[in-house]
């Protein structure tokens, strides 16, 4: 058994209390190296360089290990979103009612690719790969809140809505 | 506990709802909350509290007919209401023991007449955050049985004659592989739970954790008994944030009640349930795949044998069953295999739940006997193709199924038929599609899903699932000739012979299926660089229908 003595923190930012806690709840485990990034995501928003490396230690877990389950795994984000962030849902039952249609609008209209932020950092345009409510299908996330039969105009007047706070 | 306190609690709950003349169920299920039922329930409690009227609003999980939604039910009626706002709260209650309102007013018989609710029959009905109303529908009266009464190997038996079988997609029998764990001689056992939901299009196991977590904890401990497991994790999507916190609260529901923890019901059963988050990797879906992600690693497929039953988690015996699959287990204990078994037909037993979506009137979720017609489903059910369009295929089984044409509707839904259709059960997605779908494009849709989620372990799937994409973009191009048909072909019999887990194994399923039954639509795209749905952009000669 690794000995139970974390590294120090990396900053005496408080979100590294929450992230060491979710470890101590595992008793530092090697198996908590998922759950201890969802933690440092939901916290930080993203994994850094920092981060990575600081649980890699933490929990003993080779660093090509922790980079390699970091990057694995779609739902974790190496890069900073930006404020605001609009997730289309690019599942069977969207795509069949024309999610394609609206994720090629908001490239056009954003002027980024899928997976980008835009250049002032604002909005980031993701894709998911099905939430779950095809009930509502075409379905797409603003800042977390589902819009179920989202029409162009709603995500444009959304985007507005964005442009000006 | 025992069966008779159980029944206490049950009766303290049937006489706290007996001082209301009416019940309000307000659905707070995802697709419902993204219509702001939560404000709807918050302002129909308003008005009963203005009134001073005797009613009881209760926040429930999902009533199944997502299209109609916000949904609103009204008990003892059993009225369904639908599209609610926030602005009818006043009228649903003082229309309360009259006839509502015509437009609220939900009354498709032919959606509910012909379903039958094993899995479902709590969901919509019963606040899913408080176990003491599952209690009262039933509830645990299953696991109370198993461990007062009956030893693990006769649980087991009663599973495995109830004929249940694996609800994620694979069909395999419950009940044997029960036993092969709980024959598998070990210290220490793993029950896991399979959440991740991968498959796009289905959202039946988000909706069960959701409206009704309690019957999934009791499902777990009662396989935990049979196989002599004392832990169990629940692997849940990410994605799920509203099922992870309604299962969070549950399983703190059911240690309070002593469901979970030590010396459950004063016997020496000991089992305790974690929840593991998925990170959104379709391939986890794949038992070994999953348990390597519970283990804190990427999720890669291995090898079987051995299967998980000889050696799963951390090298132990592990049972690994999908939500559904738990789901069910509950109502077999307490009515026994045998009832279980009259539902269904031929190897097919119980009911499926079916998440209905795509170009269809109905879309929700639905709860059939096995051996019911397709076209029961999708036209009786769901109520056929809206906008006058007419109905093209209908796509079960996600990126390892297939599409089934019309002239198939009159197939019965089974794990066989569906296969010797070309297709799968799968976890329960039923996606219907119009003549405004092109089939190569949806071919092309889901191999982009499989190449993305195809965890690089294997050669064949890693670079057959690239090279396929890149066939069926050139067919969807209009840049392909006849060569590249047959080489698609070629391609899909090497993936599906060669790859390691069920990912690449069914990748090509449905390009196989689109390939049997619209043919036609690939020709003309190649040969006529036309695309009749209207879908495909031809770069070739610029022609689009």
């Amino acid at each position: 058994m690794p000995p139970i003595t974390p590294p120090a923190l990396p900053s005496d930012d408080k979100r590294w209390k929450i992230v060491s806690g979710t470890m101590r709840r595992h008793g530092f485990a090697r198996s908590a190296l998922i759950e201890t990034l969802h933690t440092v995501q939901s916290s930080f928003g993203y994994l850094d360089k920092n981060a990575i490396q600081f649980v890699a230690r933490s929990l003993h877990v080779p660093l090509s290990q922790a980079y390699g389950v970091a990057t694995f795994y779609h739902h974790f984000s190496l890069v900073q979103p930006g404020k605001h962030t609009i997730t289309v849902c690019t599942g069977t039952a969207c795509y069949i009612k024309g999610t394609e249609k609206l994720l090629g609008e908001l490239e056009q209209k954003l002027h980024i690719k899928q997976g980008e932020t835009t250049p002032d950092g604002n909005v980031s345009l993701m894709t998911a790969r099905c939430v779950g409510a095809c009930g509502r299908a075409p379905v797409t996330l603003a800042d977390g809140e589902l819009f179920g039969q989202v029409t162009s105009e709603q995500l444009q007047s959304e985007l507005e809505r964005w442009a000006i706070q | 506990m025992n069966l008779e306190e159980l029944q206490q609690i049950a009766a303290s709950v049937h006489a706290d709802n007996e001082q209301f003349d009416f019940e309000v169920n307000v659905c707070q299920g995802t697709g419902c909350l993204s219509q702001h039922s939560d404000q709807i329930m918050a302002q129909l409690i308003k008005v009963v509290a203005e009134k001073g009227a005797k009613v009881h609003v209760r926040k429930t999980g999902c009533m199944g007919l997502c299209a109609a939604g916000p949904l609103v039910l009204v008990e003892p009626e059993n009225q369904l209401l639908q599209h609610v706002g926030v602005q009818h709260a006043e009228s649903v209650i003082t229309h309360l023991g009259k006839e509502p309102e015509k437009e609220l007013q939900c009354n498709l018989r032919e959606h509910f007449d012909q379903q039958v609710h094993v899995v479902l029959e709590n969901s919509g009905r019963i606040d899913p955050e408080r176990i003491d109303e599952y209690i009262a529908r039933d509830g645990y009266e299953g696991l109370v049985k198993a461990l007062t009464e009956m030893r693990p190997v006769d649980v087991v038996q009663q599973i495995t004659e109830s004929g249940l079988r694996g609800r994620g997609g694979g069909g395999y029998p419950t009940g044997l592989k029960w036993g092969m764990v709980a024959k598998a001689v070990s210290e220490t056992k793993y029950v896991i739970c399979n959440g991740d939901e991968g498959d796009p299009g289905a959202f039946m196991d988000r909706s069960v954790l959701e409206s009704d977590p309690q019957r999934v904890i009791e499902g777990m401990a009662i396989a935990a008994y049979a196989v002599g497991a004392s832990k169990g994790y629940v692997y849940v999507r990410a994605e799920y944030p509203l099922a992870v916190s309604r299962l969070t609260a549950s399983l703190r529901e059911a240690r309070r009640r002593g469901f979970l923890g030590n010396n459950i019901c004063g016997t020496p059963f000991n089992f305790d349930i974690e929840i593991r988050l998925g990170a959104g990797a379709f391939v986890c879906g794949e038992e070994t795949a999953l348990i390597a992600s519970i283990e804190g690693q990427r999720g890669t497929p291995r090898v079987r044998p051995p299967y998980p039953a000889a050696s799963g988690l951390w090298g132990k015996p592990t049972l690994i069953n999908n939500v559904e699959t738990f789901a069910n287990v509950p109502p077999i204990l307490r009515k026994g295999g045998a009832w279980f078994a009259a539902i269904g037909k031929g190897k097919s037993k119980g009911t499926k739940v079916f998440a209905l979506t795509g170009k269809i009137k109905n879309t929700g979720l639905v709860e059939v006997p096995m051996g019911m017609k397709l076209r029961d489903i999708v036209e009786g059910i769901g109520g056929g193709v809206p906008d006058g369009r007419t109905f093209k295929a209908v796509q079960t089984g996600g990126p390892s199924g297939g599409c089934i044409p019309a002239e198939l509707l009159d197939i019965e839904v089974s794990y066989e038929s569906l296969v010797q259709a070309g297709s799968m059960m799968g976890s329960g997605g039923m996606i219907v599609m119009d003549d405004t779908s092109c089939m190569v494009n949806v071919a092309k849709f889901f191999m982009e899903f499989c190449m993305t989620e195809s965890c690089g372990k294997c050669i064949p799937c890693r670079a057959g699932t690239v090279q396929m994409h890149e066939l069926l973009s050139k067919i969807c191009e209009g840049r392909a000739s006849m060569d590249d048909l047959d080489l698609l072909i070629d391609l899909c019999g090497t993936v599906k012979e060669a790859s390691l887990c069920g990912l690449g194994q069914t990748a090509p399923n449905p390009v196989l299926s689109t390939l049997r039954y619209f043919k036609q639509e690939y020709m003309d795209h190649i040969q006529n660089k036309r695309c009749s749905a209207g879908v495909c952009t031809m770069t070739h000669e610029g022609v689009t229908a």
